[in-house]
Order: C-alpha cells, then sequence, then structure tokens
C-alpha cells in the first residue's frame, strides 16, 4: 500500500513539473533575463580582463521565409558563444509580430512592414533591423522553358497571374494550358511579387492553386507540366529542378537585385521590442556583419548593405 | 485500531471521489470555454464587420482585408461546398467496404477476422493523417494526372480517396462492434426459421445493428470533416467553386490551417477564420447529438427486443 502511495505521489510530482516546464518558456522570460544578467556579472568579476562572455536566451518567432537564415545564423552564433541558447519558431509574419508585440519573443521575424500588420500604437513600439534582402523569382515547369519560354515582360506576367492569358502559346510557348501554382492571400511572398512584379494587380485566386509553404509550391510546380509559379531565390540554390523566368529581360539574380534592375525583392524585417538586449543585440550584430554576410550569399539571401537603391 | 481503519477508508472514499469529480468538471468546464472562446472570436465577423450570417453562409465571394478596417467580403460557401462534397465522396467510397469487411469479420469468418483482419484495421486507424496525405500527394495524384490524362491530378477526387481510406478503419470497427452486439439468439432463430446465411444477415443482423453502424458512419464523417493536412496536400487549394470530381477547390479546415498564421489578429480575415472554426465545432457538436441520438434508439431497440 505505501509503494502505491509512494509511486502515486512521485507520478503526481513528475505531472506538475511537466506543468511548470511548459509554463516556463511561455510566460517567465524575465526571470530567465535576469539570470543570464547575474551569470554575465559574475563572469565579469571572475575574469575581468577577459573577453566579455555572453549568455543567456534568445527566442524568435515569425516569417518561414526568413526562418532558414534565421537558423543558420543562430548555429553559427552559437559556435561562437556556446553559452547563448536561441530558440526560432516559424509561424508566419503575423504571428511574429504579435509575439514580439506582446513581449512573447524576443524578436518577431516579418516579410512585411510591423505598420501593415499591427496597429499604430504597437508598430511604434517596434524596432526594425532590415537584416537581409529576399529576392523573389518566377519559376516554371522545365518542359515551358525548354520549349522557349525564359523571358516575360511585365505585361505577359500580370497577364498570366490575373487569369487572362491562358496558355502557353500566347506568350510563345507549346500548346499547353497555364497552371498557376501560388501561395495563400496572407502570405508575404504572395504580397512582395504581387506588389513588385504585378504591379499591385490581384492575381486569380479563383485559377490558381494554392499552397501551405514555398518547399510545397515548388514540388509542385516541379511535377505539373506548365505549371508557373514563384519562390524566394533562398530555395533555388541546390538544383531545384524548375527554371527562373526573367522579366522584361532582366534574370532574378542577387546582383541584379543590388544593382536596382531586378524589382522583385524585399527587405526582411526582425523586429524587437525596444532596443535589443545585450544578447539579442549582439545577435543582429552578427546576422548583418560582413563575415556572416558571405554565408548569407550562399544561401540565396541578399546582404542589406549591398543594395544600391533602397527604394523600388 | 477498528476505527482508524476505518477513518482511512472512508478518507479514501472522499478523496478519490473529489478528485474523479475534479477531473470531471474540468473536461466539461474545457469544453464549455473553448465553446464560449469560439463564439466571441467568430461573433466578430458579424458584429464587428457587418457580414450577415446569410453571406457567411451562401456567398462564394471571399476576399476579407487582412486589417481591422474590414471592408471585404466574407463567404464561406467555397469552403463549405469543399467540405462537403470531399466528405460525401469519401463516404459514398468507404462505407461500402466498411460495411462489406464488417461483415466478413464478425458473420462469414469470425476466427480469422478477430485474429487477424482487426488488428490490421486498426493499424489502418493509427497511420498519422500527414503520412496519408504524402502517399496521396506522391501515389495518387500522378495517378490521377496519368489515368485521366489531365495536366493537374490534385483534386477532389484525390482528397475523397484519400479521406475515404483514412475514414474506412473507423467505420468498419465501430460497425463489426454492433454487429457483434446482435444476441446470437436472434440468428438462431433466424436460421431456425430456414434462412440462408446472406437472408439472415440481410434481414435480421444489419437491421438489428443499424443504429450502431450509423453512428460509424457519422463517426468517420467527423473525422474526415475535420482532417486538414492530409486534404490540403492533395486537394490543390483553389478559391473557386468545384465544377467537376476534377476540380480543385479549398474546405474549411486547409483555408483555416493555410492563412492562420499570417493573418493579423483582429483582422477581418482572422476574423472571418475564427467563425469557419465555429461553424467546425457547430458541426462537430451536430454529429455528436446525432450519434448519442441512435446510440440511444439502438439501446431501445435491443430493450424492445428483449422485452
Amino acid at each position: 500500500m505505501k509503494k502505491k502511495i509512494i509511486a502515486m505521489t512521485l507520478s503526481a510530482v513528475m505531472a506538475i513539473g511537466l506543468f511548470t516546464g511548459c509554463g516556463q518558456t511561455g510566460e517567465s522570460e524575465a526571470p530567465a533575463e535576469t539570470q543570464a544578467a547575474e551569470s554575465g556579472a559574475q563572469n565579469e568579476t571572475q575574469a575581468a580582463q577577459d573577453e566579455k562572455e555572453l549568455s543567456g536566451t534568445i527566442t524568435a518567432a515569425g516569417s518561414s521565409a526568413l526562418k532558414p537564415l534565421a537558423d543558420d545564423a543562430a548555429n553559427a552564433f552559437a559556435e561562437l558563444y556556446p553559452d547563448v541558447a536561441i530558440t526560432i519558431d516559424a509561424g508566419g509574419s503575423g504571428e511574429g509580430l504579435k509575439q514580439v508585440a506582446d513581449g512573447t519573443v524576443d524578436i518577431g521575424n516579418s516579410d512585411v512592414e510591423a505598420a501593415e500588420k499591427l496597429d499604430e500604437a504597437q508598430a511604434a513600439e517596434l524596432v526594425d533591423h532590415q537584416v537581409c534582402v529576399i529576392t523573389m523569382a518566377p519559376i516554371v515547369n522545365p518542359d515551358v522553358a525548354e520549349a522557349g519560354v525564359t523571358d516575360l515582360s511585365k505585361e505577359e506576367l500580370i497577364g498570366i497571374f490575373t487569369g487572362e492569358i491562358t496558355n502557353w502559346s500566347e506568350v510563345g510557348g507549346p500548346d499547353e494550358s497555364i497552371v498557376l501554382i501560388t501561395r495563400p492571400t496572407s502570405s508575404g511572398t504572395r504580397a512582395t511579387f504581387q506588389k513588385y512584379a504585378l504591379d499591385g494587380n490581384e492575381e486569380a485566386s479563383n485559377a490558381s492553386m494554392e499552397t501551405d509553404d514555398s518547399g510545397v509550391l515548388l514540388q509542385n510546380v516541379r511535377d505539373t507540366k506548365g505549371a508557373i509559379g514563384y519562390v524566394a531565390l533562398s530555395y533555388l540554390v541546390d538544383d531545384p529542378g524548375v527554371a527562373t523566368v526573367a522579366i522584361d529581360g532582366v534574370e532574378p539574380t542577387l546582383e541584379n537585385t543590388y544593382n536596382g534592375t531586378y524589382p522583385v525583392w524585399t527587405f526582411e524585417h526582425m523586429y524587437t521590442k525596444g532596443e535589443p538586449n545585450e544578447v539579442v543585440g549582439a545577435f543582429l550584430e552578427y546576422i548583418m556583419s560582413d563575415e556572416y554576410g558571405a554565408q548569407m550569399e550562399t544561401l540565396g539571401y541578399g546582404v542589406s548593405s549591398k543594395m544600391t537603391t533602397t527604394e523600388h | 485500531m477498528n476505527t482508524t481503519t476505518q477513518k482511512g477508508m472512508f478518507g479514501k472514499e472522499y478523496a478519490w471521489r473529489g478528485i474523479a469529480v475534479l477531473c470531471g468538471l474540468f473536461v466539461i468546464a474545457l469544453t464549455l470555454v473553448i465553446g464560449a472562446f469560439l463564439i466571441y472570436k467568430g461573433s466578430d465577423t458579424f458584429l464587428k464587420f457587418g457580414h450577415t450570417l446569410w453571406e457567411f453562409l451562401g456567398s462564394a465571394k471571399w476576399h476579407p482585408v487582412d486589417s481591422a478596417e474590414g471592408g471585404g467580403a466574407a463567404g464561406a460557401l467555397i469552403f463549405i461546398t469543399g467540405s462537403l462534397v470531399t466528405c460525401g465522396l469519401a463516404l459514398l467510397i468507404a462505407t461500402p467496404f466498411a460495411l462489406g469487411s464488417a461483415i466478413f469479420m464478425t458473420e462469414i469468418s469470425a476466427r480469422f477476422g478477430e485474429k487477424f483482419y482487426r488488428p490490421v484495421v486498426e493499424i489502418f486507424a493509427g497511420i498519422p493523417s500527414v503520412v496519408y496525405g504524402w502517399v496521396g500527394l506522391t501515389v495518387l495524384v500522378p495517378f490521377i494526372r496519368n489515368v485521366f490524362d489531365r495536366q493537374v491530378g490534385h483534386s477532389i477526387l484525390a482528397a475523397g480517396i484519400v479521406l475515404a481510406v483514412m475514414i474506412f478503419p473507423t467505420i468498419t470497427s465501430v460497425s463489426a462492434d454492433a454487429i457483434l452486439a446482435v444476441p446470437d439468439a436472434c440468428r438462431k432463430a433466424a436460421y431456425g426459421l430456414g434462412s440462408t446465411r446472406w437472408q439472415t444477415i440481410r434481414h435480421i443482423v444489419i437491421p438489428a445493428a443499424a443504429p450502431g453502424i450509423i453512428s460509424g458512419i457519422i463517426l468517420g464523417l467527423a473525422r474526415a470533416f475535420g482532417e486538414a493536412l492530409a486534404v490540403s496536400m492533395v486537394i490543390g487549394q483553389t478559391t473557386a467553386l468545384p465544377k467537376s470530381i476534377f476540380s480543385t477547390t479549398k474546405t474549411l479546415t486547409t483555408e483555416i490551417a493555410s492563412q492562420m498564421g499570417n493573418a493579423m489578429e483582429g483582422g477581418e480575415l482572422k476574423s472571418a477564420l475564427w467563425s469557419m472554426a465555429l461553424l467546425l465545432f457547430l458541426v462537430s457538436l451536430l454529429f455528436i447529438t446525432l450519434i448519442h441520438y441512435f446510440t440511444n434508439k439502438g439501446k431501445a431497440k435491443a430493450e424492445g427486443g428483449k422485452a
């Protein structure tokens, strides 16, 4: 009987432990931060001459387009500063902005500016860090490109995505229906493509297949004859099995984005609530540093400081 | 000594009763709170953004604005139709198979059914939906594309088939339980009157098990209605009413899943999505009520039979 009671108490304790464990990650960041500050202070007194060691936690959430870069930067940063724990969640730009405004996470990743998703008072509290440039490229199934469609004028592109042009033969391609593969209306990638590649014209939602993320979109374009879609360049660094299309004769590359000739790009934002604390600040500085910039370009993202133009 | 054991006995009695009551109340409260939360969030579409219930249920114009100003259109008919059509198709495909195999494993080959067939069906039920979706995307979608010679294989047909495979085990095992619950005396009486096995099954066993079988079908329907992941992978999400079985369209769950992450909190789009979630909640409530209705009917029938 006693054994049973002991077992029950133990399991109850474990269950409670689970609950409190969950609670901490979500709610009480303040203790974690003070802990970090304390241990930082201890380190300073212990080794006053040595370089200051960073320790603490960084939490980020938001844009799925920015997540691969954020993950890579977090790994590289963790090698430099092993005491810093970084957690990055996706969930979408809107979610990232909301959570950083609420103070649930330290960094909110977003494809769009905060003012577009939050109300003014909330947006004003946030500090913008334009960590990189993301370039969107129209992509087609290889059968379309092989038949000669490697360059589309903006008018043709608008015609295709608004559903006015429905056959590839109308733009010099094979006699094949055009299959539109796009993203949901709330997607940041779609918003950017619509704004700068389609000059704000609304995509034909009733004729396009929407996909929940860019990876699936890529797969669908690859597997569907006559398909056209759009993804960020970061999805095209390894051989993706699809062909990119030039707009008005300009190839979608990072160089053309830097020199301002290719129009479909946007800044990726990492928002902090107020000025970042020491650890978060160091992380943001690291992402925007020149040494990480080279790595960033191999991943298909553009370095903000290389942009010769900041307006479209 | 006697009194101390008695004390301990009663102490335990009350303590455990308290814990059981607490757990029960917690679950009830949780359900009510979720319902209230959905009503609170979902009512914004109608109260704050001024859409009518008729527009929400009966209009296919869907372009809610992703901001707090509103002013878009929030007709969810496309998604409601999409959900109904895919689930209907799934039921149409799954029910005959499920019924057939339930009869097979209880009436025709009971020992093989109990030892081998039922565990296989139960394994089916345990496979996560993402696996069904992925297999559907890599096998079924190209198959439909090639067999029917279409450019796109994503379709209502693909979604219906994937859902049918997913709900088939649910319907089968619930139906089999219902058939097993039919008293043996009924069968013996039928055989005694000179019925063949098929006549016994057709005229005695199936009618007696009907309420349970219908419960199984509704349970399957509820699962199909709530499935988002597998469906979204093969339905080729297009915001348009379906024209044929090969059309691409969207369902309530796939639209919520694909838009919720990016939609702005408190915006018209998010409110409309919450309203759709509320609709799903109400539909599942309806399904559960129906199941209770049929189970009670089954009980009444069984008791009536005995008397």
